[in-house]
């Protein structure tokens, strides 16, 4: 009985194992209400781009001596800004402007990287996260940014919703389309930067998709699509934590793969919609 | 068309000597008709004719090269208030997490203007949009639980709840089968007579000849606007569709095409 209880307590008995549940916690929770749009939106292409460009910008920074974070939410809104204006100039296909874009900045970050002479462990940090390498500050820092996403959401709900279910009506009624889609980026970017650490640029994407995608076949409003994906970002940091606490492996790739076993999950059991209820052939 | 003497306010829809298009290409060019208030009227005319693109200027999307529309004697932006619009059904996304009542809901949403939400007055008129339609039951479910013809009606009550006298409806018949497009035509008269004006784009020429008040041909250029009798004569569908379509009316219905 005691081996149970300390199973569960023990991890949190050391203080970067609590830094690391808080910072993975906000992280997700915010990541799956803006991934909600974004997987609506059909929009899981830029939210793996943005993070794989904001390593040049975290390249740059490292180079000047400058802080990391901010580099790389420059390059993660600079690169937003430019989808977007070239998606609405329409002279390429979007995947292909975004493709060209985001390998372009990602490439500067690793050719600024292989000139440092100088320990670049930090610089992986960011490659494959390490959740339980986050100070108090980046905590801060996190929960700060998590809150600002959150309460433009809260407050531009109705537009994101509108833009996301029927463009050409918002369009049509006068909405300023081209500004939500602009906003929706540069809380993409936002997002972006605070789940580097966590799970590091490769799995960003994971954090954005994963959760709410699972949330989506469970509900049948975006508000609650947002709440649900939320709930599950978080049980899925916890849950991945204590595997990673006792089985030694990566945090965020444990995290990662808790949320990808709550997708199958429910992507087959989920009632009414799950592949075993539908007989598997995936038909409506 | 009969005059009206009362001027030029008096017309639902006025579209004057619109031309417009993308970048080079010219898909409307010196588009004239009108129509008048309280009717059901049918734009017609074979894919690319610009229909969606006269659609969209009608909406105040797109700004014509030159010409003018007028919507109830107003030209020009914003339209919230004067136009209800339906979109084609193949452009909603039928898997997205909304409620039948939510998708109701944003017809509001062009007139509470940004950050506001939907009040309680809003409400009611949703409500009784989703009775007009009688949709009331489903009101809560998400929208890909609806059939194909409730499909068309929940964006219908989404346009009424624009509240605009004019309603445009980009072909509301695709993809139904005979029963269901009998009960949206029921539905379309009823609303008329409620004083509505409805313009429709659609590809069923037989349903506009014989359920439908007016009907404009349109091929980049308008070909003949007027009474569906007047309108589809084989001269002028020849000239549409540049081929030649059998037209065969009896008492009770009509057949067009090949």
């Amino acid at each position: 009985m005691e081996g149970i209880v300390d199973f569960f307590r023990e991890p949190w008995t050391f203080e970067f194992m609590q830094r690391g549940l808080l910072a993975a916690a906000i992280v997700s929770a915010v990541a799956a209400v803006v991934g909600s749009l974004v997987i609506l939106k059909g929009m899981a292409f830029i939210g793996d781009a943005l993070p794989h460009a904001s390593f040049g910008g975290v390249a740059v920074a490292f180079a000047m001596g400058e802080n990391l974070y901010v580099g790389g939410g420059i390059a993660a809104l600079l690169t937003a800004l430019a989808i977007g204006y070239i998606s609405r100039r329409g002279v390429i296909r979007n995947d292909t402007a975004i493709g060209i874009i985001f390998v372009g900045a990602f490439a500067l970050g690793i050719l600024i990287v292989s000139r440092q002479d100088n320990y670049t462990g930090d610089l992986f940090s960011f490659v494959f996260g390490n959740v339980l390498a986050v100070s108090w500050n980046d905590v801060w820092l996190t929960a700060v940014v998590a809150a600002v996403v959150v309460l433009i959401v809260l407050l531009f709900y109705k537009e994101l919703l509108f833009n996301a279910f029927d463009p050409t009506m918002a369009q049509a009624s006068g909405l300023p389309v081209a500004w939500i889609e602009y906003g929706l980026l540069a809380l993409l970017a936002l997002v972006t930067v605070i789940a580097l650490q966590t799970v590091g640029i490769v799995l960003v994407v994971a954090l954005l998709v994963t959760p709410a995608a699972t949330a989506q076949l469970l509900t049948r409003r975006l508000s609650t699509m947002m709440l649900v994906g939320a709930a599950i970002g978080v049980a899925s940091s916890v849950v991945g934590l204590y595997v990673a606490w006792h089985a030694d492996v990566s945090a965020s790739a444990a995290i990662v793969l808790t949320a990808t076993g709550a997708f199958i999950a429910a992507f087959l059991f989920a009632p009414g919609r799950g592949a075993v209820w539908r007989g598997g052939a995936g038909s409506a | 068309m009969s005059e009206r003497p009362d001027g030029p306010s008096d017309w639902a829809l006025d579209v004057r000597d619109v031309s417009a298009g993308y970048d080079d290409h010219k898909a409307l060019d010196g588009v004239t008709f009108r129509i008048e208030p309280g009717c059901l009227a049918g734009l017609v005319g074979p894919n690319g004719a610009g229909k969606s693109t006269l659609i969209k200027i009608i909406l105040g999307m797109l700004k014509p090269w030159s010409g003018e529309v007028s919507v109830f004697g107003r030209a020009g932006r914003p339209r919230a208030g004067l136009v209800g619009y339906t979109p084609q059904v193949d452009l909603v996304d039928w898997e997205f997490p909304v409620t039948v009542r939510d998708v109701v809901l944003m017809g509001r949403y062009g007139r509470l203007g940004i950050v506001r939400r939907p009040g309680a007055r809003d409400r009611e008129i949703a409500a009784s949009a989703l009775e007009r339609v009688r949709l009331t039951e489903m009101a809560g479910r998400q929208i890909g639980e609806l059939s194909g013809g409730e499909r068309r009606r929940a964006l219908i009550a989404r346009a009424l709840t624009q509240q605009g006298d004019l309603m445009l409806l980009d072909e509301p018949f695709a993809g139904l089968d005979a029963a269901a497009q009998h009960d949206l035509i029921s539905l379309f008269q009823s609303l008329v007579q409620e004083g509505k004006t409805l313009f429709i784009a659609t590809h069923d020429l037989s349903c506009v000849d014989e359920d439908f008040d007016h009907a404009v041909l349109l091929n980049k250029h308008v070909i003949a606007f007027g009474r569906p009798a007047d309108v589809f004569t084989p001269e002028s569908l020849n000239e549409a569709y540049d081929r030649h379509l059998m037209v065969v009316r009896s008492d009770q219905s009509t057949f067009i095409g090949l």
